[in-house]
């Protein structure tokens, strides 16, 4: 099962190869991961996708949570939003070319952010699903480059990854 | 002050009293300023490793967290077995690794390593010092992060110009890690659930390990109030003593057959302190196929649910939860059970087949009576340790070392070594392979420099024994690169040459002088027994079995 995993963490040097070098130890199965700053002082948020069955995940919270620098891990599982953000180069033949192209953007409302005369450079938004949708869709007029982040998550409503301590003291 | 004596008067202030080390250019500055400071002994070891295994060693005789001090580079890198040792052990220690000026890091400086990225996965946590007035937070931390929740090492790696740097800081008083709060009192209700399943039980069994050594006098409570048939893993060894009733031995690959049979049957477990290691275990979905109810009793909420399912799991301290199951015990009757156990020990007690050649187990039970079970046994890692495992009659809690998750061989000599320093007034025992043995043997210089009198016995068998085991039962006797007799040395001559005194034993009727003189002797002593070459350890569950594979004796063996 695909599983989006949010976790705070100290922003302390190294503290991302700690988790990743954990990862790769343990035999964790990682898609993507998003790392930045949040609002708080240094605290950071690093988002993931993991795959695994219910024990791994499990395994995958309560491992992060042995790291000394991690404050507060969450699964995403209930109503939430997951967001990844690419940028696509495509080849662009002729003027013809180019107004499909801009078609095809439209209906992924993904923005052309870069023009050149035979490059069309397209910023897109969204689940990662639809991202790679639209990178099939581009691909038959030839793809230069592409970039894509790794999903970044958050709950929605009102629940909120909170700082606080994440194993309290009984 | 500069770094270096803030390091140490940090070390001080947490109760350090020993330091185990090897100096080097990169650590120079702090070993200048220990110059100063007789407060704090200094052991100097012949090899990182040792002063690694001798600190676990240390900490694990004495509750206390132990410390090991080295150079960058090699020297810090000869410390990461036994940094990984501590940590599968869950060991408490703090290591203090010098490194290249804070200038040069990055630049593949003279005898720079990477050693806070080397040592990642093998410590609980680690620190690269980059300001002199973070020394005494750093240290504070450490200590505090080794020695509660889960134990395990931590490194401090500190650059040479910090140490050298002017300090303008201060000492705090506490520890701020918001990342990290060990649960210590199991959940009430969890605790009160065990015991009233245990009520219902009507096959109870009590697994203790490694993290219930400080629960023993709970544990041993509880074990006698309820009548609760009990054993213990390897590291549990001594939480019950060997002689006490309720004790069926360890369990496991090469634990009794009344221990794995008990398993097998039980209709509820009550694990204390132990991670379901799969030298335990075997096939993970065959072990304890009848526990309808497994109390899963461990300090690291990782533990729980890892390997084995817990219908009643207690994250906590095993002291604080035996003590509270302690208080809640109420008289089981157990007859049935334990008749049926009664038989298992009955029909299958450790038997050592005779032969015309001297055996290991003989010479364990030997040292044993002479001690009376109440050495500090270590030992290294092979057959002779599983020998050990079952035929030394361990008394006490923390008197049975060993290196058991990673299986570390040359843990014995430094590691006895650690243990002789932490209780100068014990008799401590070194059961020791001729293989292993030869993997730290330097540090005989160490036992020397400080009159420790160690009693230090090589069960001789001239080969890589436990090796040669499975090369026996799962190689068709293909025995590949085991034999180390042709170039074994003299043990005794080589213990003379460090001015060590000695004998070497052939037969079983030079058996008990041998081990009557060893204790005589007042200082360290090495015992060299050429014991049988074609010993094998049983009972045995190979690799991935169950309890209904256990060979129970070698198959030759029995017609003798
Ligand atoms: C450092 C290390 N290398 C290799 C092994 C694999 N190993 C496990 S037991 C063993 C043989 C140990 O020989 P010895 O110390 O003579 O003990 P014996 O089994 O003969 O009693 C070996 C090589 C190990 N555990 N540790
Ligand atoms: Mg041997």
């Amino acid at each position: 099962m695909r599983h989006l995993v949010s976790v705070l963490v100290q922003d302390h040097p190294r503290v991302l190869t700690r988790i990743t070098s954990m990862f790769a130890r343990r035999g964790f199965n990682i898609e993507s991961l998003a790392v930045g700053r949040t609002h708080i002082p240094s605290v950071s948020r690093i988002s993931f996708v993991v795959y695994g069955d219910d024990r791994t995940i499990e395994q995958v919270e309560k491992q992060l949570n042995r790291l000394i620098e991690v404050l507060k891990v969450v699964d995403h599982e209930g109503p939430h939003l997951e967001r990844e953000m690419a940028l696509v180069k495509v080849h662009v033949a002729g003027v013809e070319e180019r107004l499909e192209l801009k078609e095809i953007a439209e209906a992924f409302r993904a923005r052309i952010v870069d023009v050149a005369r035979t490059a069309l450079t397209f910023e897109v938004t969204g689940h990662p699903a639809k991202i790679t949708r639209f990178i099939e869709e581009m691909a038959p007029y030839g793809i230069l480059e592409t970039m894509r982040t790794g999903a970044v998550a958050m709950d929605r409503g009102e629940r909120v990854l909170r700082l606080k301590a994440k194993r309290e003291a009984v | 002050m500069t770094g270096a004596e803030v390091l140490l008067e940090a070390l001080s202030r947490e109760g350090v009293e020993v330091i185990f080390g090897h100096p080097g250019g990169a650590i120079m500055p702090v070993y200048d300023a220990l110059y100063h400071r007789p407060d704090l002994r200094h052991v100097l070891v012949r090899h990182e490793q040792g002063a690694g295994h001798a600190a676990a060693a240390y900490a694990r005789a004495s509750g206390r967290v132990g410390v090991a001090m080295v150079t960058s580079g090699p020297g810090a890198l000869n410390l990461v077995t036994a940094l990984a040792d501590a940590m599968m052990d869950s060991t408490p220690m703090v290591a203090i690794t010098g490194q290249v000026p804070t200038t040069a890091v990055g630049t593949d400086a003279f005898q720079e390593a990477d050693v806070t990225g080397v040592t990642m996965p093998v410590t609980k946590h680690n620190y690269l010092v980059s300001d002199v007035n973070e020394i005494p937070k750093v240290v504070k931390e450490a200590f505090y992060i080794a020695s509660t929740g889960r134990p395990g090492p931590v490194l401090i790696d500190l650059p040479k110009d910090v140490q050298n740097a002017e300090f303008t800081g201060r000492f705090p008083d506490g520890v701020d890690l918001p990342g990290y709060k060990p649960t210590y009192r199991g959940h009430p209700r969890q605790i009160q659930r065990a015991l009233k399943a245990l009520e219902a039980a009507k096959r109870p069994l009590l697994i203790a390990g490694g993290g219930a050594r400080h629960a023993a006098e709970a544990i041993r409570r509880f074990v006698q109030v309820t009548g609760i048939p009990t054993t213990t893993t390897l590291h549990g060894l001594g939480i019950l003593s060997a002689d006490d009733p309720h004790f069926l031995g360890m369990p496991g690959m090469h634990g009794t057959a009344a221990a794995n049979l008990a398993i097998q049957q039980a209709d509820m477990l009550i694990a204390i302190g132990i991670r379901f290691d799969d030298r335990v275990t075997g096939d993970v979905s065959r072990f304890a196929p009848n526990a309808q109810t497994v109390v899963h009793v461990n300090i690291d909420p990782a533990e729980i649910g890892k390997v084995v399912d817990s219908q009643i799991p207690v994250v906590g301290d095993a002291r604080w939860v035996a003590e509270r199951l302690a208080e809640g015990a109420k008289p089981l009757s157990l007859d049935p059970w334990w008749q049926q156990i009664r038989e298992w020990l009955r029909a299958y007690p450790l038997r050592v087949p005779a032969r015309a050649s001297l055996r290991s187990p003989e010479v364990i039970r030997a040292v044993g009576e002479a001690t009376g079970g109440e050495a500090i046994v270590v030992t290294g890692v092979g057959q002779h340790q599983m020998f050990a495992a079952q035929f030394y009659p361990v008394k006490h809690p923390a008197s049975f070392l060993t290196s058991g998750g990673l299986g570390t061989m040359g843990f014995g000599l430094p590691a006895a070594i650690g243990a002789q320093i932490a209780h100068p007034e014990r008799t401590v025992v070194l059961f020791d392979g001729d293989g292993s043995f030869q993997m730290t043997m330097q540090e005989l210089a160490t036992v020397v420099k400080y009159r420790l009198p160690i009693k230090m016995v090589i069960l001789n068998n001239g080969y890589l024994g436990m090796v040669r085991q499975w090369q026996d039962l799962f190689y068709d006797d293909r025995y590949s690169e085991v034999y180390l007799a042709d170039s074994n040395p003299d043990f005794v001559q080589l213990a003379r040459a460090y001015g060590i005194e000695g004998t070497s034993v052939r037969s079983r009727d030079a058996l008990s002088d041998a081990v009557a003189r060893m204790f005589e002797v007042e200082g360290p002593f090495l015992a060299v027994f050429d014991v049988a070459p074609d010993e094998a350890v049983y009972p045995m569950i190979p690799a991935g079995g169950s309890a209904e594979d256990m060979i129970l004796e070698a198959p030759e063996e029995v017609e003798r």
